[in-house]
């Protein structure tokens, strides 16, 4: 095993590269390929080692990290189920699960068993195709994003040179079976909340592409490695800091991701006290649980973007040193958002269908448009990211956040009055 | 044989090319606060119409006490608002008692005692039937931890309630002519001590939680966007639909039974009545659902100055029960309403000098304002239809009593 060792531990090594498809990296080999030629055919009799299937064994060492991938990232949502579990609790008093494991660590894996061996029903009179395909769909979506989160400089399964773009797009498949288990259910509840899930997604996904974009234009280029590259020189390098735009796409970039990720006070599509549950309403039993599983994977999902883009990736606050830096700071900095958004849900009421709208068109995607033409506008007057355009930038927020305090504590807006029609 | 309206009903609602949408919110459903069904008529989100359908609990509260005597009647008022169960009580009491008072030749009085008890009791109890409120209201609205956090402070007055009368929801405390006496406590015993002390505890503790739940969900402006200017009730609405209660005070309605028809002892003690006024910084109008919550929020306050004033006299000693031999009214009708947590609550019976009653009618305040549901919801969304049910503040137990 030393040699695979060393692998690892030689500087060059680089897993993401790796993994990459050989059409677009010809000239390296297959990081498969290489583990079976250096590790394993010299541990193999002669006679098999001449004969072993290269090809063969290269893809199936290839199944094997999808596996550990797909096999170690569900443990993810059973953490953070529980943590939520525990931080509502905290907010409202509570213990929360203490019976299962020390502390009730071990609540979530016995919800689990209990859900694979609840009965799986499917609506006799829905769409059975639809119904089982649904799960799986958001399942899978909410997976792959993964495939283009850089965890820190070596974790990254595949640097993708348009990975957000690839992420983006991905996740709008979502909606795809959010709609597919709304309507195959046969239920009125699920397909109102199946409706109202589409409208949400596609309306929000625009302020959130926006705000994407103002940091694809600070960056230059679409690849979350880069992006996180470009963030290397400190907390004051962090994108969210580098103009005033982007701290306001970066606050547009949250707010729409939770709505995106269905969560409080964007909850429609399940709201528990509207519309019974939602989309999944008719689900139960191991289908249930992919949804449920597919929910708090997106949330991390959408914080560890949150963190790549604005907050500084794997890259710590100060250059050179790895304070809040590397896997474990890039994942401290993601749960911080992950709790955030507790926070949040166990704090606020829901808004209405109409509110969520309104607050999606009419403030989110003006606001985002004005940042993009600030960030171009920005660009001219400092090309270069220099100590002062810094400054300046953070002298800008810093102003900028009294300001809002100062108007935030006058009131709210009036609003017309509901016409009945 | 001709087709009766029924059938005909039937076909329309079948139109397989309608754009309406019939939905059945109910009688199972998370937020209907019990069991009442709804079937809405949707156009999208937009609702067309909501018919409130009713009689899932109807257990024949009025049929059956043709068959119980009086002080039997008391337990079944108890499921009546289950919510408030001791004003039920109370409610009932008031009425059998002035019937029994129109008999010359009986003359009683109930214990002076007794009467603080009760005010005590049923202050305490509203306190509890508003805090339920709040908290499911600020459920209906999506705010989940209020909810746990009114059913914190409901848990000690509940345990009040177990230490007076041993139960929790269902008291059978107050009877005619008194109080119940299953758990004794003596005129200035320690008992009676320790449970008047636990009372200002709880009163001392819970005096500045209230504005901490204004501050996290009545001024919060999500929820405010959600209830202001939501399905306003006008007063003249209001009074025509027999709103009482918060309901009729949150319509910009000064009317207060413990204020301006005084019963029991109520006029020693000096509260306020809370009446709604336009809030602009929360773009809140007088009779919106927002103003109906606000209603509740505050009269809890006045309830916690009522029981401090009894706190700050102390208890009269004396007996808690009137001398009455056997509870057998005169002939002759009587009807009596009181100011329960949830409106007037009234009480007409009719008696023939036998111990039990020849009719008995509960007027329900939870059924009067029922009946504008409909009206307050054309026209809004299906998140405002479960807004207004939340703030009209149903009990279905007395609904359909």
């Amino acid at each position: 095993m030393s040699d695979f060792r060393a692998l690892f531990a030689s500087p060059n090594f680089n897993i993401s590269e790796s993994f990459l498809p050989n059409i677009n990296l010809q000239n390296q080999r297959n990081w498969a390929e290489e583990f079976i030629q250096n590790v394993v055919i010299p541990r193999l009799p002669e006679a098999v080692a001449s004969h072993f299937p290269v090809e063969i064994g290269t893809v199936l060492v290839m199944f094997a990290c999808a596996g550990v991938f797909v096999g170690v990232f569900p443990l993810l949502p059973l953490v953070l189920v529980l943590a939520e579990r525990k931080v509502s609790a905290r907010f409202q008093n509570r213990t929360g699960p203490m019976r299962v494991g020390p502390w009730g660590t071990l609540q979530t894996l016995a919800d689990g068993v209990k859900l694979i061996f609840k009965e799986d029903f499917i609506p006799p009179q829905g769409d059975k195709l639809l119904f089982l395909l649904a799960p799986y769909i958001i399942f899978a979506c909410s997976f792959a994003v993964f495939a283009a989160i850089p965890f820190s400089q070596g974790i990254l399964v595949s640097d993708f040179n348009i990975g957000i773009f690839y992420i983006m797009a991905i996740s709008s498949v979502i909606v795809m079976g959010v709609i597919m288990a709304g309507w195959s259910s046969n239920s009125k509840w699920s397909l109102l909340g199946s409706l109202r899930s589409a409208a949400q997604i596609v309306s929000y996904e625009i302020p959130l592409g926006l705000s994407i974009l103002t940091v694809v234009m600070l960056v230059e280029s679409l690849s979350m490695r880069e992006i996180v590259a470009s963030q290397s020189n400190g907390v004051f390098s962090w994108l969210i800091f580098r103009t005033p735009f982007a701290f306001i796409a970066f606050f547009i970039f949250f707010i729409s991701s939770i709505a995106e990720v269905n969560r409080t006070p964007f909850d429609l599509p399940e709201a528990e006290s509207e519309i019974v549950a939602g989309f999944h309403t008719e689900y139960s039993g191991m289908r249930f649980a992919l949804f449920f599983i597919a929910e708090y994977a997106n949330m991390f999902a959408v914080s560890a973007i949150a963190v790549t883009l604005f907050l500084g990736g794997w890259e710590g606050i100060l250059p050179g040193y790895d304070i809040l830096g590397g896997f474990p700071g890039f994942v401290i900095k993601s749960l911080a958002l992950v709790f955030l958004m507790m926070w949040l849900r166990w704090t606020l009421p829901r808004l209405r269908v109409d509110q969520l709208m309104n607050l999606c068109w009419k403030y989110f995607i003006p606001i985002a448009f004005f940042n993009i033409l600030g960030t171009g506008i920005w660009g001219l007057i400092f090309p270069e990211d220099t100590v002062i355009s810094t400054a300046i930038s953070c002298a800008i927020i810093y102003i900028g956040l009294i300001a809002a305090y100062k108007v935030a504590g006058r009131g709210l807006a009036q609003r017309p009055a509901p016409q009945p029609s | 044989m001709e087709t009766t309206p029924q059938t005909e009903s039937k076909i329309i609602e079948l139109k397989p090319f309608a754009d309406e949408m019939v939905v059945n919110m109910g009688p199972q459903h998370p937020s209907t606060h019990g069991v009442l069904r709804l079937e809405l008529k949707l156009d999208g989100e937009v609702v067309r119409e909501a018919i409130p359908h009713i009689g899932y609990l109807h257990r024949c509260f009025e049929k059956h006490s043709e068959n119980l005597s009086y002080p039997q009647i008391i337990p079944f008022t108890d499921r009546m608002d289950y919510v408030a169960a001791m004003n039920q009580n109370w409610g009932f009491c008031l009425a059998v008692e002035k019937l029994l008072k129109a008999d010359e030749s009986k003359e009683f009085e109930v214990p002076e005692r007794a009467e603080y008890l009760r005010v005590l009791i049923c202050e305490l109890n509203r306190i509890a039937s508003h805090l339920l409120s709040f908290g499911t209201y600020g459920m209906d609205i999506g705010a989940f931890t209020p909810f746990l956090y009114a059913f914190r402070d409901r848990e000690r007055l509940l345990l009040l309630f177990e230490k007076v009368c041993g139960a929790r929801l269902t008291y059978n405390y107050i009877r005619i002519g008194g109080v119940s006496e299953i758990i004794p406590m003596e005129p200035g015993s320690i008992t009676e001590q320790n449970f008047l002390d636990e009372i200002e505890a709880f009163l001392d503790y819970f005096e500045p939680l209230i504005d901490e739940y204004n501050e996290l969900l009545t001024k919060n402006s999500i929820f405010a966007e959600r209830t202001t200017r939501v399905a306003v009730m006008s007063a003249e609405m209001a009074l025509s639909y027999g709103a009482t209660g918060p309901n009729l005070r949150g319509s910009g309605v000064d009317w207060d039974l413990r204020r301006d028809e005084p019963y029991s002892i109520y006029d020693r003690f000096d509260f306020d009545v809370p009446v709604a006024v336009d809030v602009p910084e929360l773009g809140s109008v007088v009779g919106d659902c927002w103003s109906r919550y606000k209603i509740r929020m505050d009269e809890m306050k006045e309830s916690i100055r009522i029981v401090r004033q009894i706190l700050a006299e102390g208890l009269p000693g004396g007996p808690v029960m009137a001398d009455l031999k056997a509870v057998r009214p005169p002939k002759g009708e009587i009807y009596f309403r009181s100011e329960a947590p949830r409106g007037e609550l009234g009480f007409y019976i009719v008696s023939d000098g036998t111990p039990k009653p020849v009719r008995l009618k509960g007027r329900s305040p939870c059924f009067s304002a029922l009946s504008a549901l409909q009206e307050l919801s054309r026209g809004l969304m299906v998140a405002d239809i479960i807004a207004i049910i939340g703030s009209i503040d149903i009990v279905m137990g007395e609904v359909d009593r």
